[in-house]
């Protein structure tokens, strides 16, 4: 997840406006407007013909346009309205088996060529020190092709008035239903994205993402505690058309929370949150010990993220990640022996950058291939990685598996975690039947806290709502619950998986990696699963 | 041209603040050059440098605010920043909470900038990166690391007079160093305003050695422990701990600070008596900018003198409704120690563990400040007042505010970047009892 406190960020006043460099302050107008194909690939071409003379084997720009709106409301007020535009150009080039990468923000000719020129004089510098040559997995040329996130509404031309209105209606409902304080927020992105290379592709991909996030307190005033909840929208990979909150999207689950598919109803979503963290108050407090867990999609997405989507990436596997996120307990004479069971027998995870919704969904990635699924763990068994162009003929694969991202044009690209997710039981279950067969256990819903080792090994999760299950039934909600596992043991102790029907997505708007850090947006699917004999512990303290 | 002087930085703002037409105009000037390098598997994996520099215009009429940026100064960007801000506040709805901008303040300028910081080239970068992998080489150890220096300049001006202008460094290094067969880990980490203050050929040692004794670690049961934890393991509990100390959240009923019934305990005993803290732009070694993101002053404050909170960040619209004065967020803390270091409290143990750091901590439960998180990259197990033997890492869940009731020792501060805080800090080495560790990773 990120380390970098984003929304913090974008809080009010000139100075915090400073912090994040994602482009200029803009009027919403301008984030309705697009840059003109011809344009572009005019400029790309400039690019590739200034790298090739300069003595490149490769190269590939990125004409990329970045535009952000954020909405921040608390109460009955609105805090800051913030849009921001960033247009520019990366070349990365291979000269003499070195990579090479330079920015510029000037769209002239002169200043693309220059930036190329750039990109293949620091390639020819760091070659002097490079002991292995760059070895990138062929990657055939698609001509002039575009792609679009299929959405129904483009968020940024929603009037802001629209918005607003639509957040301090939420906020309204939040209190009118018991909530002493709300704060709401919409993220808005729309990444225009021109992708050109020597292998002869032109790619134009239009890419949209979206998330609505909010969080209740209640409070106590007489005994001083205080509980929120935090609303149950995903982020993402969709249009306004998100908020539209239909009643076919809408999942009664076993205890009475409420979840949401496509489309998403956040008054209705923060009522309830109001109602449950004041529930919170004066839940029972949990006996720690083992218990079975089910965990619903909009929690296990998280403990997927991080249990399953970050050690499986090829480059913490081999170490260049060591300094900052880490490495991998997942190494590789684990995956070369082909039997490392990383999960019980119906456990099967797959990456894929295609799922409609998604916030990973594109057409192509960020060096221009096709994006596809491709299986981690099948059967339970460890079966591969996450890897970009130069980096999978170390596990054996002929080419990329198209998971290269970047979150700027001012930024190289890397290997980035695709949308990883748990593949739907194969018998017919529902989360109501899979809470009939548990004895002892507790049934949680939404994402809490976080955390997990440098080797992805220990982690221990919380969540938004706790609910005791006692020989097949609901109980009540209970609190100051968290759950310690060990990444293998906890995938083998998977004993259960509802069907398609329940497979749903959650996923994270800011995850971030590398050292300057980068941001990506990530999903992951799965449906309600079970898992036996899960260490919990309780969170409550005494400050005396 | 990124870096301006300050008769560049004033010109530019004194000609945006005079084109405005609103009733009110804030505009900042910030630009930086920063240099990077990063290896890893003993290698050099990338290096580059981030130019920028941007101005921020914001306007108000009556009590509608609006911001934008730019970063072309040329005559006529500036023109359309400041009409793009005055468009975008026209648009906007009534701010409740609206204050109006700053008065003229009195900065007092601080010792932020070292010329030679200022200088890095990328030769010397390469360097660094070279000073740390080849005795990691020659030790049989892989390092990956990362170096980046900043050189910045930050201005600001108002329409009521106000001015600043101040030029700032800092290097930052943090290197881990593996064993080859990956069963040892060692890190180690520097912050200064002065890159003569920092030696990558010694400070790697630590990190080196650390790595090759935290082989065959052995487990110990969790519970609950005595421990000596490094600044840096420190670092990280003492910035979450921080956010509590928000006046409104307080006084709204939600930071472990709000009183029971209502209100605050700014005044209380909420902490062991050894514990002070304090906020001081001038610190000598940890100097920070004289002014915050609202430009204004920042002061010397006593945060937790003797154990007594004596201090909550107010924002102005807060300190309005309040009656209280409105200073400057604080940008640096200072733990306030003795002159043991981190192996003086080893020696005074009997039986304790030695932490060099933490990672990846997040809140469990904000109402006690519960804190999950685990040791990495150095942990050993103190006997007799010697360090007997490495063991396996573990993951904690524990409250700053319970720690520091439970202070045994304080030793030396030393200046500490932390990775998730953009807090300057000094911090000592601590000794602590009872701190609790509730299970074992095997991550190495």
């Amino acid at each position: 997840m990120d380390r970098r406190d984003f929304i913090k960020a974008a809080g009010a006043g000139v100075g915090a406006l400073l912090l994040p460099v994602y482009g200029n302050a803009v009027a919403a107008e301008v984030l309705t407007t697009k840059l003109d194909v011809a344009f572009k690939k005019k400029l790309a071409d400039i690019a590739l013909n200034a790298a090739t003379k300069a003595g490149a084997s490769y190269c590939d720009v990125r004409i990329g346009r970045y535009l952000r709106q954020f909405v921040i409301t608390r109460e009955t007020k609105v805090e800051n309205v913030v849009n921001t535009e960033s247009t520019g150009v990366g070349v990365r080039v291979i000269v003499n088996g070195t990579w090479g990468f330079a920015a510029s923000s000037g769209l002239s000719d002169d200043a693309v060529a220059k930036a190329a020129q750039q990109a293949a004089a620091i390639a020819k510098a760091n070659s002097k020190f490079q002991s292995t040559p760059v070895q990138l997995a062929p990657n055939k040329g698609v001509g002039e092709v575009s792609w679009a996130t299929p959405i129904k509404k483009n968020s940024m031309e929603v009037p802001i008035k629209d918005k607003v209105d639509l957040l301090l209606g939420v906020n309204d409902a939040a209190l009118k239903a018991g909530a002493d304080y709300i704060r709401s927020t919409l993220f808005l992105v729309n990444e225009q994205k021109y992708f050109a290379s020597t292998d002869g592709s032109y790619i134009d991909q239009d890419v949209h993402r979206i998330w609505s996030p909010f969080t209740v307190t209640a409070i106590d005033k007489k005994s001083g505690k205080f509980r929120e909840r935090d609303g149950f929208s995903e982020p993402s990979g969709l249009g306004f058309e998100y908020l539209d909150g239909k009643p076919e999207h809408r999942v009664a689950l076993p205890g009475g929370a409420v979840q949401y598919t496509s489309s998403y109803n956040m008054k209705e979503d923060a009522i309830a949150a109001a109602k449950q963290a004041r529930a919170k108050l004066k839940a029972r407090s949990v006996k720690p010990g083992k218990y079975d867990l089910v965990l619903d999609p909009s929690h296990l997405w998280l403990t997927i993220h991080e249990s399953v989507g970050h050690p499986l990436e090829l480059d913490r596997a081999l170490g260049y990640e060591a300094n900052f996120a880490g490495t991998s307990f997942a190494t590789i004479d684990k995956w070369k022996s082909k039997s490392f069971k990383y999960g019980s027998d119906i456990v099967t995870l797959f990456a894929d950058k295609t799922q409609p919704g998604t916030l990973g969904a594109v057409g192509y990635d960020d060096e221009g291939v096709k994006t596809k699924r491709w299986d981690l763990v099948k059967d339970g068994v460890f079966v591969n990685y996450q890897a970009i162009r130069d980096q999978v003929h170390i596990i054996g694969e002929k080419e990329s598996q198209g998971c290269c991202y970047a979150d700027s044009w001012a930024n190289v690209q890397f290997q980035r975690m695709a949308n990883v997710s748990l593949a739907p039981g194969k018998t017919k279950l529902s989360p109501a039947d899979m809470v009939k067969g548990v004895e002892n256990g507790i049934y949680i819903v939404g994402n809490g806290s976080f955390s997990i080792d440098q080797q992805r090994y220990n982690a221990q999760f919380g969540g938004q709502l706790f609910y005791e299950i006692k020989d097949g039934k609901i109980t009540e909600q209970i609190e100051d619950v968290a759950y310690q596992i060990r990444t293998p043991e906890f995938w083998n102790a998977c004993s259960a998986i509802c069907d398609e029907s329940d497979y749903r997505f959650g996923g994270s708007f800011f995850d971030g990696k590398g050292q300057p850090p980068q941001i990506s947006a990530v999903s992951h699917g799965s449906s309600t699963a079970r898992f036996n004999g899960i260490n919990v512990i309780n969170t409550a303290r005494s400050l005396g | 041209m990124t870096i301006f002087n300050e008769e560049e930085a004033k010109a530019i703002l004194t000609k945006v603040v005079k084109l405005s037409k609103a009733n009110e105009c804030t505009a900042s000037l910030e630009g930086s050059v920063e240099g990077n390098i990063r290896y890893a598997l003993n290698s050099v994996s990338t290096s580059g440098i981030i130019s920028n520099t941007e101005l921020a215009v914001q306007v108000a009429f009556g009590k509608k605010v609006g911001t934008a940026t730019i970063n072309q100064f040329d005559d006529d960007s500036l023109l359309r920043v400041v009409r793009r801000a005055e468009e975008l506040a026209k648009l906007a709805p009534d701010n409740p909470e609206f204050v109006p901008a700053i008065g003229k303040q009195a900065y007092k300028a601080t010792d932020t900038f070292v010329e030679k910081t200022a200088n890095m080239t990328a030769e010397q970068r390469a360097q660094i990166a070279n000073d740390c992998i080849a005795p990691s080489k020659a030790a049989k150890c892989v390092a990956a690391g990362f170096f980046t220096d900043g050189n910045r300049f930050s201005a600001t001006a108002n329409s009521n007079g106000n001015f600043g202008y101040q030029r700032s460094t800092t290097a930052d290094f943090t290197c881990t160093v593996r064993t080859e067969d990956g069963r040892g880990s060692g890190w180690v980490a520097s912050n200064v305003a002065d890159i003569s203050q920092f030696d990558a050929k010694s400070t790697i040692q630590t990190a080196i050695m650390k790595a090759t004794k935290s082989a065959d670690a052995k487990a110990l049961e969790p519970g609950k422990y005595t421990v000596i934890l490094e600044p840096a393991a420190t670092a990280g509990l003492l910035g979450f701990m921080l956010r509590g100390f928000d006046a409104r959240e307080s006084d709204e009923g939600r930071s472990f600070l709000t009183k029971k019934g209502g209100g605050n305990r700014l005044g209380e005993q909420v902490f062991d008596e050894r514990v002070t803290l304090y906020s001081d732009p001038a610190e000598p070694g940890a100097a920070v900018l004289p002014w915050d993101g609202e430009g204004l002053a920042r002061e010397r404050v006593p945060i937790i003198t003797k154990g007594k909170v004596e201090y909550l960040q107010y924002s102005r619209y807060w300190a309005k409704l309040k009656g209280k004065k409105a200073i400057g967020e604080p940008a640096n803390l200072i733990m306030v120690g003795g002159d043991k270091s981190t192996m003086d409290l080893v020696k005074t143990t009997k039986k304790g563990i030695l932490v060099t750091r933490t990672w990846y901590i997040r809140m469990v439960d904000p109402q006690t400040v519960l804190l999950t998180g685990l040791t990495r990259d150095g942990t050993f197990y103190i006997e007799d007042g010697e360090i007997k033997y490495p063991i396996k890492n573990f993951r904690f869940n524990e409250s700053p505010v319970i720690m520091l009731n439970n202070v045994e020792e304080i030793g030396r501060p030393i200046r500490i970047g932390s990775d998730e805080s953009s807090l300057t800090m000094m911090i000592p080495p601590l000794k602590i009892r009872d701190f609790t560790f509730t299970s074992l990773s095997d991550a190495v």
